[in-house]
């Protein structure tokens, strides 16, 4: 079977593209925003993963290319390099943005159902198999009466 | 397995299930809907902590035509004002000019411009028919993290004290003015 050109070009082009894509992830970050402490940097990277980009919602800050995010990742390695833990900076985050900025969010009253839903949906499950095999079978027929008995050997009788 | 005879009353409850269902989606909708309308839902809106907060601290230089103002400024307050981010290259602070031009007679605005050009900020204001009593500008846009501000336009209505008492992270709409803003502030007024 011959491959039509142009599918093979598609091919070549999808390939580059999953090739090249992880070099474009990277080429987001501007170098010279990163801390020149590797250690203080990869703090910086795992606090910024753990926090929503505001203007795209769905990506962490690290991940984002928005103005917002360049920010607050700047904001985030000035409060690193000041020798601040992990917890008091993601507090000063919450305290201006709320929880909403943590991609993580906290175990309350707000976010219970969110946090029990996958056991509550194990146990959904149970109880629905458990009721369903639970049911009693149909209860087993009468014997056949004398004349059942007579019109099913008329039928099936061979001739 | 043998299909086992349901009662009727059983078998109406399996049939009305899905339509208590749809009908509960429907009322939360609707809920959700009248809410929109009435200004009291904002789906747009980033819950901001900051509300009966004071202000955060900050102190923003002068953006022609008006002059800045500081976290000192606001806590000095009587009476309530609207502080208001904007930019020059935000096209909802461009619809709410008018609405905020409307309101400026029966509130002060206090205006920050965020990470605009002073030339640029000047010409949307001088354009727009300026609304704000005073303007400060946030150059890097490091104030409005404090603020928790997430983009523009944001706004604040502050209390006496420099208190936060309410918050919208969309553009000001004459609802917003009538249903929430101008009702809160009068209540702040001494």
């Amino acid at each position: 079977m011959k491959t039509h050109p142009l599918r093979r070009g598609g091919l070549i082009a999808l390939l580059a593209c999953l090739f090249f894509a992880p070099l474009v992830a990277l080429a987001v970050d501007d170098p010279s925003e990163m801390l020149p402490d590797p250690a203080q940097e990869q703090r910086a990277e795992a606090i910024g993963a753990q926090l929503r980009c505001l203007v795209c919602q769905n990506e962490s800050i690290e991940d984002s290319s928005a103005d917002l995010a360049r920010d607050l990742r700047h904001v985030v390695r000035e409060h690193v390099a000041k020798g601040e833990s992990n917890q008091q900076i993601m507090d000063w985050m919450v305290n201006r943005y709320g929880n909403f900025i943590r991609l993580k969010p906290p175990f309350t009253i707000g976010t219970l159902l969110l946090w029990v839903m996958p056991l509550l949906a194990l146990c959904i499950g149970i109880g629905i198999a458990w009721w369903t095999f639970r049911r009693p079978r149909a209860p087993t027929p009468p014997p056949l009466s004398d004349e059942e008995r007579r019109r099913l050997s008329d039928l099936t009788e061979t001739r | 397995m043998s299909a086992q005879p349901s009662s009727p009353t059983r078998r109406r409850l399996l049939m009305a299930a899905p339509l208590v269902v749809a009908g509960g989606v429907g009322v939360g909708f609707w809920r959700m809907l009248s809410g929109m309308t009435k200004g009291s839902f904002d789906p747009h809106d980033i819950h901001a902590p900051a509300l009966n907060r004071p202000v955060p601290d900050f102190a923003l230089p002068d953006q022609a035509p008006g002059t800045g103002f500081s976290a000192a400024d606001l806590r000095g307050l009587k009476a309530p004002v609207l502080v208001n981010y904007f930019a020059s290259w935000c096209i909802p602070c461009v619809a709410e000019m008018p609405v905020l031009n409307a309101l400026k007679d029966r509130l002060p605005i206090w205006g920050i411009a965020y990470k605009d050009k002073p030339e640029h900020a000047l010409g949307f204001v001088q354009r727009a028919g300026n609304p704000y009593a005073r303007i400060a500008a946030d150059h890097d846009g490091l104030a409005a993290i404090d603020w928790g501000v997430s983009g523009v336009p944001e706004t604040f209505l502050i209390g006496p004290g420099g208190i936060i008492r309410w918050h919208t992270a969309s553009p000001i709409t004459e609802a917003m003015i009538t249903n929430t803003i101008m009702p809160l502030a009068d209540s702040l007024k001494p």
